[in-house]
This record gives structure tokens, C-alpha cells and sequence, in this order.
């Protein structure tokens, strides 16, 4: 029977693409906000609704409708894939919350308009199913924030610099790669420049000075949105792993390890909020590389959960520390604020997102920070005591600054500092969706395995260099299956090919 | 027994504790709050209940004879391709089923007396919610099955041990104590992390069933090699020091003592402070497979033992005194472990918890009992020379005195030799960060109101601790 099939992806990125046109013209602040929420919730709902679609085709026919292939163009720009169906109404989701949680006071700063642009980036950068798509909408990405940068005439070398490398990096090494005359044939400076302009943009040290320039200059809720969707991972997980030798993974595992070690503790070390929240966050999703790079199913698998679990975990933080900056001015961590007698449910929510960041039980890291552990033990011991002990620095400085921010004794405000019904609903939701998948993690964690699957696969698929990759980027399901020993993705959806993912 | 009798009680053990969490902390975030009445009432509830069962469970046991009865609930997250599970299995045996019941009715007498003792206090909730926290771990990790359950417990009592410390967290000492301690379970948690996925990866499941290989508790017989057996034993041991405040990690148990009576009573006089040696004893077979690893235990138990008495001798305040005298205990308990005598050390737990109770929560009336005491003999209480002043010669008691009194120096040299290195290397860092990025942008860098030293707004709570440099 033929089936009417809508464009869900090419819908769910112009919805804010058109909103955000439409939302400028709005002269009422109100107004805005609440057409800007309503475009936001289409917007989620129509990425759940390609996300249910992939999940009813059986993994199969994932790209939606393209009506010029026959004029010779091609395939279809757009696809949903097990790596992505969830990352795009995750990202839907952050830009709902975080424009959910701005109150009104803020919106001359932080640009509605822009926002919904911004978000329509970032769903056609994880929607794009050719490299060249997620190349551009990478580089694109980076302009909302210069713009927002220079409208508020916030001095933005630093960001500039980095990104203006980046994008340079970027785009010599997709140069190079395509140079490249077959699978595993990539000329090794091109994946060098690709692995660089991914480190660059995920801010390994030490090139991660952008990251706190831009949290202490750019408005909270744009550095937020700009960060923890974590695009560098995806870039690398899309761009880099499908081409990259064993030396290479390991090299950007190494880095990520020490990214994330550092931010440990220089998190634990800082005296303004902002800082530290872009070191918790440098930490995890350096974290979030550490176990891609093991390239084992579990390793890919806690990876690829954690990185929802930290998106989430870490903009509903992001969020808390918002809505207390919102009432007390840039927060500083040298003195005890004393705010708990004041917003006692704000310090609630602190405490449970900053727990749920740093993976503790019973919260959606619990479970990945474990199989990331536990794939590091199996492939480097060493590397799975250091993940460990990076996890206790964050969980020191969560509690440090949870104390420096509730703790002490304050003079009582005049005003009503209390939590507004918006910022509540925001934060409860991430709450409840950290909680959620914390208490039954399974089924997030079997989509996860899928795409980690489907990822290695593509590692597989690359030619002879594949070969040379042995042991570390060859996958023991892999192994199994060249072994005759069984196929693991026997009884899964026949997925999408490996084009999916490694677009070769 | 019976299956469904068997997971009737093992499943209400562990349900009653999670429906008070569960109450307390959907109350707290989500619908209107509960009054005191009601969370008293709830805690009652649930409490008995969970006792209920765990009673219920012995009687079972006792009735058909069983010495073990594993209740499974499931596979929480299971990868069957790779090999990967993580179990949530209870265990109830003769080593968990005392601990439980003790537990259940340690909380409940606490919880009883806290009711009254808070009456009125504005972080009454605050108390009770971390205390469901408190019980839930406590009840996890004593029923636990496998190594990751009980990691999840000992994770849920140590945030709620840290923030009770801090429940006065108007003051400054009790906030930098309770980052102390959190540091130092921290620490252990990730001792404890690490031993129980090498472990896992060793064992191929992190079951106590696997890793005894056969025999209920204590006639288990060890399946692991000694080799590794020292070593995760050594990071066990790491985790069972930092939870029960053994040396070198004794530090942090008198300021613990800066919390509400009700939870130093029951943590630190009764079950968090013995929730190190619960463990030991769990990884019995782990001890039995390595005697290099028991004479560690027995050394470390017996130290802590010794430097508990010293140093609890010259304590001036009855928590103090008392947090020493239950670390001595706990030290003895340690060393019975090590040298194999099981039953002892968990009757020796139950007694020491139940007395240490008592004690505890009768501190704060400690002056009027005495008033009570010499009224009663008709003046002073006579003091009797003890052992050291008796036999000890002068120069030995004046150093030992003053080494009571400086508490062995062990935070000063933690201090020292780790927290001041550590603050100072990424302090430096920070520096130079701040120098790079200011060079990159021109030397245009933000500025904030507290990048200036203005007045602190909060002069109740001073800027270091005062018992050493703190990380803020």
C-alpha cells in the first residue's frame, strides 16, 4: 500500500528558520516570546514525529521525500539515521527549555530571532546526511554568536580567532579527505586538519580559551545553546571516526582525556559561576570523545548516552544557574551567597541537575559513565582510573559551589526572589526527563548501541586502512562476524547502509 | 522458599525506603509541601514496614531453613551481545538481614526522636528528605547482591551524610566540614568504582554469588586469584577507610559531629561510620583469598583503634568524645575482620550501633545527668587515674597529650601534602589562562563586580575554614 510520507526534517528546520523571520517583526516582548515558544514546540514535536517515523520504517528508507533525484541531483540532503534520531529533538528540546526559561528582563540581550535561527542550524547540521552538510551547517553555527558578539558590542577576537580556524581547518581537511581516491586512501594531513578543527570547536585544551571567553562575554543562554548540543562530537563521530587510523583516535582520545582531567579541576579552582560551568561542562564532553575513541560497542555505546545525558543534565544546570543569575547579578564564587532561605526549590534543582551531570546513581550519566569506565578498563586500565577520578573533581566542585551559592547568611530581599512558573516548568521537565532516564535507562541505552553499531560499522567499511586499524577500530562485533562467529546486529532493523554515516 | 514469599518481603525491604524518597521529593519539587505531622507519619510508616519485611524475611528463613535468598529484580540495563548487565539483585543472608533490621530500627528510633528534637526548625523537611535519602542508601547497600547495587547505596548515604553536616549551613564550619567529608567519600566512592569494575571485568559479573563462587555467608570460599584479590582488596580497603573514617582518613569524623544530633547519632555513632567494615565483611571471600590483604586490615583496624583512644581522651566536647570512642570501636571491629572472626565483628556492629545510639542521642543532656549523678553521690564525680597515668612516664603523656590534642596532624598533612599542591597548581593555571586569553583579545577582558575585592556581603560566614585552607 503507498503511504503519503511528510517531510518531517525539511519541516522541523524551516519551522524556525520562518519563525525566527516572523518572530522579528514582533514589537511586543511578550509577544515574541510566546510566538517564539509555540514555534519551538512545533518544532520539537516535528522532529519527535521523524524520529517515531524512522523508528516505523524499521531504520529503513530514513531520508524523507526527494523529488529531484531524477533531475540528477542527487540523494536526498536530509536523513534521519540511529545516530541522529534522537540528537535532533534533543536539540529541539534545549532551545525550547532555554527560551521557556528567559524571562523578559533578558530579552534585549539574548535575541529571540537569533535563537530560532541558531536552532534551525543546528537541526539541519545533524540532519545533513552528506559530509559537505555537516561541514557547512557546522561552520554556519559559529555565526549567530559572532553576530550576537558584535550587536552587543562585546569585544570577540578570542571567539573569531578560534573559529576562524576552525571553519579553515575544517574545510581543508573535507578538502583533502574527498582528495582522497578511495575508502582508506584519505591523505593523513587531511584527517590530521579535520581531527584538529573537531578539537578546535569541542574546545580540547589548549584550545578551549574560546569557551570561557565566550561564557563570560556572550549572554548565558547563548553560550548554553551553543555548547551543549556538543556538535564537535557529532562532527567527529560523522566526519572524523569513519576515516581515521587507530593513531589518530588515540591521539584525540589522549587530548580528550586530558581536556577532561583539567576541567576537572579547574572547575574545582573557580571564583565566578560562568567559569565554572564551562569547565564542568569542558570536562564531560571531553568525556563524551574519551569514549568514542575506545571504539568498542560498550565504549560507543556510554558515549553516545552520555552525550544526551550530559546535554541535558548540563543546559537543565545551565539553566538553575540562569534563573539564580537572573536575580543576583553575575554570580561570584569567592563568598557565600546565603541564597537557600530565598529560593530553596532553585537549590534543590542545583543540586539535582549538578549531581545528574556528574553521573550519580540513579540519574541518565549513572549508566554510561559505567560502560565508558568499564570499555576504558578493558582497552586501558589507566584510562578508566582517571574517568573515574575526574567524576569525584566534579562532584567536589558541584557541591563547592552549591555551598558558595546556598550556603551562608544573606540579608532577605524586598523583592520576591522565588522561582517563576516558566523557569520552573523548564527545569522540572529536564529534572524529570534526567530521572526518567536514569530509573529506566535501558531503552535509551539500546538506541544508543544500535547507532554504536551502525558507527562501527562504517570504521569497518573503510577499506584496507580498516585492516591496518586492527585491534583498537575494529569492533569485536566486527571481529565476531569475520570469524563467522555470529552476527550482533542479527535481530536488530535493517538499518540504513553505511553511506548513513560515513558518507563514503 | 517460596518465590513469592521470598520477593513479598525481599521487594518490601527495599520499596518501603524508595516510597519515602519518592514522597518526600515529589512533595518537595513537584505538589505542595508535607507538614511535620505527615512526614513524621510517613517515616513511621515506612519504616515499620521495611522492618516488617526484614523480620518477615528471617522468619522465613528461619522456618524453611534457608541461609540464602536472592531476590532478583532484574536486569536494570542489560547488553546480552556484549556481555554487559547491570543487575539489581538483593541478597538476604546471615550477614544482611542483621544489618537491615538494625538499620530499620536505628532510623526509626532516630526518626522518632528527631521528630521532636526539630519541631519547629526551619529545615525540619530539609532533615527528613536527606534522611529518606540516608535510609534508602543504607537499606541498598545492606541488601545488596551484587557489587554495583551496593555502590549505588554507599553513593546515596554519602550525599546524604554530607549534606546532614551542612544542615546548619547558615554557619561557615559546618559547610567547610562537610566538603571535607564529601571530599573524602569522593575519593573513596572512586576507590570503590574502580575495584568493582575490575571486578567485574575479572569475574565477568559483579554478583557476590560469582565471586564467592559457593557457600552462603560466612563459609564462602574465594574464586579469585591472590594476586588481583590484593589488589581490588586494597581499593576496597581504600573505600571501607574513607566510609568509616579508618586512618588516615580519621580526620573528618569529628567534624562531622557539626550536624543536628539525630543524624551524628545514627551515621556516625551507629551505621554510616560501620558501613566500611559492612563491606569487608561482604567481600569476605576477597580477604580469604589474600592474607597479605588481612594483615593490611588488621593493621589499619588496629591503628585507628589506638589513635581513636588517644585522641578521644582529650576531646572537651561529648560528640567529639564520643565520634572518637565509636572510631576506636570501629577500628577493633576492623581488626576482627582481618583476623578472620566474622560473627564477632557483626555482633560486635549491632551492640557497638545500638549503644552508640543511646549515647549519642542522650548527649544533649549529658550536664543535667550529671547534675543528676553527683546529686546522687552527694558531690563530685571522683576521678580515677587511668592506665597511662599510672604506668606511662611523664614525657610519653605530655607527647601523647598533645598529639590527641592536634588530632595526629592527619588533616594538616592531607592538607599539605594534597589539597594546598592541587589549589595552588590549577590556581596558576587559571592565572595563565586569564594572561592568554587577555593577550588574545587585546587585553580587553571582562569585568565583573567580583573580579574587584569589595566588602563581603556575608559576614557571618568567613572566607577560609578555620581548620585549613579550604578550595574556595
Amino acid at each position: 500500500m503507498n503511504t503519503i510520507r511528510l517531510p518531517w526534517l525539511e519541516m522541523a528546520i524551516l519551522a524556525p528558520a520562518l519563525g525566527s523571520i516572523w518572530v522579528k517583526f514582533r514589537r511586543d516582548p511578550e509577544v515574541a516570546r510566546g510566538h517564539a515558544l509555540a514555534i519551538g514546540g512545533l518544532s520539537l514535536a516535528l522532529t519527535m514525529a521523524a524520529w517515531v517515523d524512522f523508528k516505523l520504517l524499521g531504520g529503513r528508507d530514513a531520508s524523507g521525500p526527494w523529488p529531484f533525484s531524477a533531475l540528477g541531483l542527487g540523494a536526498p540532503p536530509l536523513a534521519v539515521d540511529e545516530l541522529n534520531a534522537p540528537l535532533m529533538p534533543l536539540g529541539a528540546l534545549l532551545y525550547l527549555l532555554t527560551i521557556l526559561g528567559t524571562l523578559r528582563t533578558k530579552f534585549r540581550e539574548f535575541s529571540l530571532p537569533r535563537t530560532l535561527a541558531s536552532e534551525s542550524i543546528l537541526l539541519a547540521l545533524f540532519a545533513a546526511s552528506t559530509s559537505w552538510g555537516v561541514a557547512s551547517m557546522m561552520a554556519l553555527s559559529v555565526a549567530p554568536r559572532y553576530l550576537e558578539l558584535a550587536s552587543n558590542r562585546l569585544p570577540c577576537r578570542v571567539y573569531l580567532i578560534h573559529m576562524g580556524m576552525f571553519i579553515a581547518f575544517l574545510v581543508l581537511g573535507e578538502l583533502g579527505v574527498e582528495r582522497g581516491s578511495g575508502p582508506g586512501d584519505q591523505p593523513v594531513w587531511a584527517i590530521l586538519l579535520l581531527t584538529l578543527a573537531m578539537l578546535i570547536r569541542g574546545g580540547a585544551a589548549p584550545f578551549h580559551c574560546w569557551m570561557t571567553d565566550l561564557f563570560e562575554r556572550a549572554t548565558f543562554g547563548t553560550a548554553l545553546l551553543f555548547v551543549t548540543p556538543m556538535t564537535a562530537a557529532f562532527g567527529v563521530a560523522r566526519l572524523v571516526v569513519p576515516v581515521a587510523p587507530t593513531w589518530d583516535l588515540r591521539m584525540i582520545s589522549v587530548l580528550s582525556l586530558a581536556t577532561a582531567i583539567y576541567a576537572a579541576g579547574m572547575a574545582l579552582v573557580q571564583r565566578d559561576a560562568r567559569r565554572f560551568f564551562c569547565y564542568l561542562f569542558l570536562s564531560h564532553s571531553s568525556l563524551v570523545l574519551v569514549g568514542i575513541e575506545t571504539a568498542t560497542p560498550i565504549g560507543l555505546t556510554g558515549s553516545l548516552s552520555l552525550w544526551l545525558s550530559v546535554s541535558l543534565s548540563l543546559t537543565g544546570f545551565g539553566l538553575v544557574l540562569r534563573c539564580v543569575e537572573a536575580r543576583v547579578g553575575r554570580i561570584s564564587l569567592a563568598e557565600f551567597l546565603g541564597l537557600y532561605q530565598q529560593i530553596p526549590t532553585l537549590a534543590g534543582l542545583f543540586l539535582l541537575t549538578g549531581l545528574a551531570s556528574v553521573g550519580f546513581p540513579g540519574t541518565a550519566g549513572f549508566i554510561s559513565i559505567e560502560m565508558i569506565v568499564e570499555a576504558a578498563m578493558e582497552t586501558m586500565p589507566v584510562v578508566g582510573a582517571l574517568v573515574v577520578i575526574m567524576t569525584a573533581l566534579n562532584g567536589l566542585a558541584v557541591i563547592r559551589v552549591y555551598f558558595q551559592i546556598f550556603a551562608g547568611r544573606s540579608d532577605s530581599s524586598s523583592i520576591d526572589l522565588r522561582i517563576r512558573r516558566p523557569e520552573r516548568i523548564a527545569v522540572v521537565v529536564t529534572s524529570l526527563l534526567i530521572f526518567g532516564g536514569g530509573l529506566w535507562p535501558q531503552w535509551g541505552v539500546e538506541g544508543r548501541y544500535h547507532a554504536a553499531l551502525r558507527l562501527l560499522e562504517t570504521r569497518s567499511g573503510s577499506g584496507e586502512r580498516a585492516d591496518a586499524r586492527e585491534p583498537m577500530g575494529r569492533s569485536a562485533a566486527i571481529r565476531r562476524a569475520a570469524d563467522g562467529g555470529g552476527d550482533r546486529t542479527q535481530g536488530l532493523p535493517s538499518a540504513p547502509t553505511a553511506t548513513a554515516f560515513g558518507f563514503k | 522458599m517460596n518465590e513469592w514469599v521470598a520477593r513479598f518481603f525481599g521487594l518490601g525491604a527495599v520499596a518501603a525506603p524508595a516510597l519515602l524518597l519518592a514522597v518526600f521529593g515529589l512533595s518537595t519539587f513537584f505538589t505542595r509541601r508535607l507538614g511535620e505531622k505527615a512526614m513524621a507519619r510517613w517515616t513511621a510508616a515506612c519504616v515499620s514496614y521495611g522492618l516488617f519485611s526484614v523480620v518477615g524475611m528471617l522468619l522465613a528463613m528461619l522456618w524453611t531453613g534457608d541461609r540464602e535468598v536472592p531476590v532478583e529484580i532484574g536486569d536494570w540495563v542489560a547488553l546480552p551481545a556484549e556481555g554487559f548487565h547491570f543487575r539489581l539483585k538483593f541478597l538476604f543472608d546471615r550477614l544482611s538481614v542483621p544489618f537491615a533490621a538494625l538499620t530499620f530500627v536505628l532510623v526509626g528510633v532516630t526518626g522518632a526522636f528527631a521528630d521532636r528534637y526539630l519541631h519547629r526548625e526551619p529545615g525540619y523537611r530539609r532533615f527528613f528528605l536527606y534522611f529518606a535519602v540516608f535510609l534508602l542508601g543504607m537499606v541498598v547497600a545492606s541488601l545488596a547482591g551484587t557489587i554495583e547495587t551496593l555502590f549505588l547505596g554507599w553513593e546515596l548515604v554519602g550525599l546524604a551524610s554530607a549534606l546532614l553536616v551542612a544542615f546548619f549551613h547558615e554557619r561557615a564550619a559546618p559547610v567547610f566540614n562537610a566538603q571535607r567529608i564529601w571530599t573524602v567519600y569522593r575519593f573513596s566512592d572512586a576507590a570503590f568504582l574502580i575495584a568493582a569494575l575490575t571486578l567485574h571485568h575479572l569475574s565477568g559479573a559483579g554478583d557476590f554469588a560469582t565471586l564467592t563462587g559457593s557457600g552462603p555467608w560466612p563459609a564462602s570460599r574465594p574464586t579469585i586469584a591472590p594476586g588481583p584479590a590484593l589488589g581490588i582488596g586494597l581499593l576496597l580497603l581504600l573505600a571501607a577507610a574513607g566510609k568509616s573514617a579508618l586512618v588516615p582518613f580519621s580526620g573528618w569524623l569529628p567534624r562531622a559531629m557539626e550536624g543536628p544530633t539525630p543524624s551524628s547519632a545514627v551515621f556516625y555513632g551507629a551505621l554510616s561510620v560501620h558501613l566500611g567494615a559492612y563491606l569487608l565483611l561482604r567481600v569476605d571471600p576477597i580477604l580469604k583469598a589474600s592474607p597479605p590483604l588481612c594483615a593490611c586490615v588488621v593493621a589499619i583496624g588496629a591503628a585507628t583503634a589506638v589513635f581513636g583512644v588517644v585522641v578521644g581522651r582529650v576531646q572537651t566536647d561529648v560528640k567529639t568524645a564520643l565520634a572518637y570512642a565509636s572510631l576506636t570501636q570501629v577500628g577493633v571491629i576492623t581488626a576482627e575482620i582481618g583476623l578472620g572472626f566474622r560473627y564477632l565483628a557483626l555482633v560486635h556492629i549491632i551492640g557497638h550501633a545500638c549503644q552508640r545510639t543511646l549515647q549519642f542521642l542522650r548527649s544533649p543532656s549529658l550536664l543535667q545527668d550529671y547534675r543528676v549523678l553527683e546529686n546522687a553521690l552527694g558531690g563530685p564525680i571522683p576521678h580515677v587515674a587511668g592506665i597511662a597515668e599510672r604506668r606511662f612516664p611523664a614525657e610519653l603523656r605530655r607527647r601523647l597529650y598533645r598529639f590527641g590534642l592536634e588530632r595526629g596532624r592527619l588533616d594538616e598533612a592531607l592538607d599539605r601534602f594534597l589539597v594546598r599542591p592541587f589549589v595552588r597548581a590549577f590556581r596558576w593555571c587559571d592565572g595563565m589562562e586569564r594572561r592568554w586569553t587577555d593577550f588574545l583579545s587585546g587585553g580587553r577582558r571582562p569585568h565583573h563586580d567580583h573580579d574587584h575585592d569589595r566588602p563581603r556581603r556575608h559576614a557571618a560566614v568567613p572566607q577560609s575554614s578555620p581548620d585549613g585552607e579550604a578550595l574556595s
